[in-house]
């Protein structure tokens, strides 16, 4: 019940510095998250005035998340998810299914901070103090898509995880019970992968995969034209 | 006993202390209660408590739930995956549909993300009625869990008040996004539309109204002495269990958390251009998260009249091409729902459409407290802290 | 009743009477007070109209329920308790129609006077919670047997309350007899004055809080609707019940309103009679004729008035919980009402 204090004058500089190139806060903060966790980061990067995004070691992984929490205070535990890096080989689902599949791009490009794997872990977490928060990823091995929970530091995470195991087939090593909790238990399969086709899409190809043809009767006031 | 020296209650202030031994005791009775045979019991999938199809298997012993955890996926769409396929202005015809009760509130961060991408802002006016159509769906959507918490508990007539002004705010929206419950009127660069005529005065009558609503349900409710004798130290959350599962909106400001992302972020809507109360509450049982989400409700009226008075002229749409492609990146945006904090980290290649969009859902988080918070509880207790922790399916399935 | 009538009735013509009346006198109060009540009092008060469409202002809406509900199919479930699960609505309302007997409508208009009424109607009123308890077991359903073990639970802390609440007035009149009650709240004075006659929700004024408590979790009204308590066991006992057999539980939870609402008023408001002292009665042979076709309205009115009391309370209470309800029993309306009897033996010695 505490009247708003700081609110408005956290927000103003930070209003100023809209497009800054420099981020000093956040700067200072990947200096201090190299300092702890030495040479379990693998790489980093500061987009100023948005967010911080730092890569850390596969095996040093948990006791990375421990350290961020117990020595940066980043105790609030956002989500953790991960992102397959191989482009999908059935595109958006706009192909004839009539007509043989084209030849897609296959190479994996990972996204920032890189990465060496087709998997990768992401999870957030929030200072609760200075609201600060970070994205730290790690790369899941590709041949065992296993990697340690961190379900013993964030309670929160035990669910986040479940969902990765089923979606994306990654192992938790270290977590509580490693159930299905969105799918069947006999589903077969990682749905969230690239590779796992949207069976709705391949019957059926999705006719509108660009809309901005105009409606029937369609006038100047469309929305997407702006010009 | 240990509890005394356990390292979450030393950190823990008075009232939660003695909370949170409470609830301890309550396990430690558990076990030494003469042994019966327990009964399992399947709240839902179907059942009037869950607000759709929630899945709760409580181990009873007698009235006292010895283990409970909630099943969920009857509901699950596979949003995330069907993001992949669609372009960006097409997926917010999908998050719509996430809370159901707040749809235009989902909405925003996922174009605030894809804007933040493009590098393009929308005109302020159109981040003006952004913001003001967000608090109207927040007020659309907490009225109801202000209605509904009364018929959980057992009292009938709150629920018909709350339909009733509900339907002011419902009528709103409708008239400016043409959508009652389902707007998609966010674009990316801006909106679909201006207000239409006369909206500003009648916007000023309805937060009149639900101002009234928010006083009678606070006496016909709030002051009433069963209610508070079902909700007072009634699934105790303390603050470092809150933001270890990651807690967000009221739930955690309840646990005395003070932290609300429309304050304490920097974001491109209008919330910085008003002055308002972020509302904490020290306790973290049933009756704070209750009592939070009432004074948000106000605190909301209060947000959009401020809103209406300052809001600036101009452009609804900023000049963005006819064809959206959003250049290669990572961007995380969240905000302050209705339910909690809900976020979209996107995953752009330069494409049409996003490559991975991963939901961070409010109640998906709240609720994953559930196993822990409904240990030893009696049976009726395990609606009451369902209803006071408010989750929406949509939100939990995505 | 058939005294006022001319001719001499034979025996079997007297049970038919009465039988029908009993009817009557169950099945009348519970349509007005659903109508009443249920429809429209809750729907004004929760700012909403009711029925509206089916007859002058909604009036043959509760004919229509009746029909839809005649006209659904009676499931069982297949591992239900058959006999009893067809047998528990049927005691439910047995209850009441067992309870309806003792109530006195007039000087000679009653159905059966009890020297021991009082004693009686407090027996058979728990009769409706063997009831419940069938059909909480029989239905083989969890929610059912939760609901009928909270009834079972809760009709017996709250018969200890009730049963002391009428003590006060037994030992006040000095009789168990109902018909004796009423006669002895209308025709005695208070302090000489004899202007009202002397009511028992005056004198006994903390016995009647405590009876009208009472029968609200008697009756399993909110705030004391844990048996039913939809939002938590669906319906409780009744859910596994559909058609007609929910037909019967839902008449048997009104007229038992009904009928309890009609005891409190011959316990405290002094039943059919008006105060006997504005026609100058004294004694019970007194009474005019005409008291017995008046007698049924003036009761069904005191009753209309008790029955919107606990019609009020349960659509403005939340519930409470299961613990939270035994402890109020038994630590503040036992106490509570033992202290009234003491208080009322006293006085009654001293005056």
């Amino acid at each position: 019940m505490k009247p708003k204090g700081k609110g408005n004058q956290l927000s103003s500089p930070a209003e100023t510095s809209a497009a800054p190139v420099v981020d000093a806060t956040r700067d200072a903060m990947v200096v201090a998250i190299r300092g702890t966790l030495g040479a379990a980061v693998v790489d980093s990067m500061v987009k100023p005035g948005d967010d911080i995004w730092v890569r850390v070691s596969t095996e040093s992984w948990r006791n990375s998340i421990q350290k961020l929490k117990d020595v940066h205070g980043f105790d609030y535990f956002c989500f953790l998810s991960a992102i397959d890096w191989l482009p999908s080989p059935f595109g958006r689902g706009e192909d004839d299914p009539s007509e043989p599949a084209p030849e897609r791009d296959s190479t994996i490009r990972p996204g920032y901070t890189g990465g060496d794997t087709r998997m990768q872990l992401l999870v957030r977490i929030v200072n609760s103090e200075t609201h600060l928060g970070i994205n730290v990823k790690a790369d899941v091995p590709n041949d065992s898509y296993t990697i340690e929970s961190i379900s013993n530091v964030f309670a929160g995470a035990n669910w986040h995880e479940r969902e990765a195991h089923e979606m994306f087939g990654i192992g938790f090593t270290g977590h509580p019970d490693l159930r299905n909790m969105y799918l069947p238990t006999d589903f077969e399969g990682f749905p969230m992968r690239k590779d796992f086709p949207l069976l709705a899409r391949m019957v059926k190809p999705w006719p509108g995969i660009v809309d901005v043809e105009p409606l029937p009767g369609g006038d100047a006031t469309e929305e997407e034209s702006a010009s | 006993m240990t509890i005394l020296n356990d390292p979450v209650s030393a950190k823990l202030g008075n009232r939660q202390q003695l909370s949170y031994i409470a609830s301890q005791a309550a396990d430690a009775r558990l076990n030494v209660e003469l042994e019966t045979e327990g009964m399992t019991l399947n709240i839902g999938p179907q059942h009037p408590a869950t607000h759709g199809t929630l899945r709760i298997i409580a181990r009873l012993d007698g009235e006292q739930v010895v283990w409970a955890e909630p099943s969920c996926g009857y509901m699950h769409r596979g949003y995330e995956k069907l993001t992949e396929v669609r372009t960006f202005p097409q997926v917010t015809t999908l998050v719509n549909r996430i809370d159901w009760l707040g749809s235009f509130a989902n909405e925003v961060p996922f174009i605030l993300a894809a804007e933040k991408l493009m590098g393009v802002e929308a005109p302020p006016r159109a981040q003006w009625i952004r913001t003001i159509l967000f608090e109207l769906s927040r007020i659309a959507n907490v009225s109801l869990f202000l209605g509904d918490l009364g018929v959980q508990l057992g009292a009938i007539t709150p629920v018909f008040l709350a339909f009733r002004d509900r339907e002011y705010v419902l009528n709103l929206i409708e008239s400016a996004t043409g959508g009652r419950f389902h707007p998609n009127f966010d674009r990316i660069g801006g909106l679909k539309d201006d207000l239409p005529a006369g909206w500003i005065d009648e916007t000023k009558v309805v937060m009149k109204k639900l101002r009234n609503f928010c006083d009678e349900i606070e006496t016909l409710l709030f002051g009433n002495e069963i209610f508070q004798s079902r909700t007072r130290g009634i699934g105790v959350i303390p603050r470092d269990v809150a933001l270890q599962y990651g807690l967000s909106g009221a739930n955690l400001r309840a646990s005395g958390v003070d932290w609300d992302l429309r304050r304490d972020q920097d974001i491109a809507l209008a919330y910085n251009k008003v002055d308002f109360k972020v509302w904490t509450h020290p306790d973290g049982d049933s009756f704070a998260r209750c009592w939070i989400r009432l004074q948000e409700t106000r605190e909301a009226t209060l947000i959009v009249d401020k809103l209406l008075d300052g809001i600036p002229s101009g452009p609804v749409m900023a000049k963005v091409p006819k064809i959206i492609k959003v250049p290669e990146g990572e961007a995380w945006v969240s905000t302050e729902n209705p339910l909690g904090e809900m976020g979209y980290y996107v995953v752009s290649r330069g494409d049409l459409g996003p490559f991975r969009v991963k939901i961070r859902s409010a109640s998906f988080n709240n609720i994953s407290i559930t196993p822990w918070l409904l240990r030893g509880v009696y049976v009726p207790d395990i609606i009451t802290i369902l209803a006071s922790l408010y989750f929406i399916l949509g939100d939990i399935d995505r | 009743m058939f005294a006022l009538l001319a001719v001499e009735i034979p025996y079997w013509g007297q049970s038919l009477l009465r039988v029908l009346g009993g009817l009557v006198a169950v099945l009348l109060p519970a349509g007005t007070i659903v109508y009443l009540f249920l429809f429209k009092m809750m729907s004004f008060m929760q700012s909403r109209l009711g029925p509206m469409e089916a007859g002058p202002y909604g009036s043959l809406q509760l004919v229509a329920e009746v029909g839809k509900w005649l006209q659904k199919e009676d499931i069982q479930p297949e591992s239900a308790d058959k006999p009893i699960f067809k047998m528990a609505p049927i005691v439910v309302l047995m209850s009441t129609f067992l309870l309806v007997v003792v109530v006195p409508f007039g000087p000679d208009a009653w159905f059966t006077d009890f020297e021991t009424g009082v004693f009686y109607a407090l027996a058979v009123s728990s009769i409706s919670v063997l009831g419940i308890l069938m059909a909480g077991w029989s239905s083989a359903n969890k929610y059912s047997l939760l609901g009928g073990l909270r009834a079972a639970g809760q009709l017996i802390a709250y018969e200890l309350p009730m049963v002391l609440a009428v003590m006060g007035v037994v030992i006040q009149a000095g009789t168990m007899n109902l018909q004796q009650i009423v006669f002895a709240q209308n025709a005695s004075s208070m302090f000489g004055f004899d202007g009202v006659g002397n009511p028992y929700v005056l004198t006994q004024f903390v016995g009647f809080v405590v009876f009208m408590i009472a029968i609200q979790a008697e009756l399993t009204q909110a705030p004391f609707d844990m048996p039913i308590a939809e939002s938590e066991l669906v319906s409780g006992y009744m859910t596994e019940y559909s058609g007609f057999r929910f037909l019967i539980f839902f008449i048997g939870e009104f007229a038992t309103a009904g009928v309890f609402a009609m005891i409190a008023s011959t316990l405290f408001l002094g039943g059919w009679g008006i105060p006997f002292a504005w026609f100058g009665w004294t004694s019970m042979d007194d009474v005019s004729n005409w008291m017995n076709i008046a007698g049924p309205i003036i009761v069904i009115t005191k009753m209309l008035v008790l029955t919107f009391l606990i019609m009020w309370v349960r659509f403005t209470y939340p519930r409470f919980r299961e613990d939270q309800l035994q402890r109020f029993a038994w630590k503040v309306l036992i106490p509570v009402s033992l202290a009234n009897i003491m208080a009322t033996a006293v006085l009654k010695v001293a005056f």
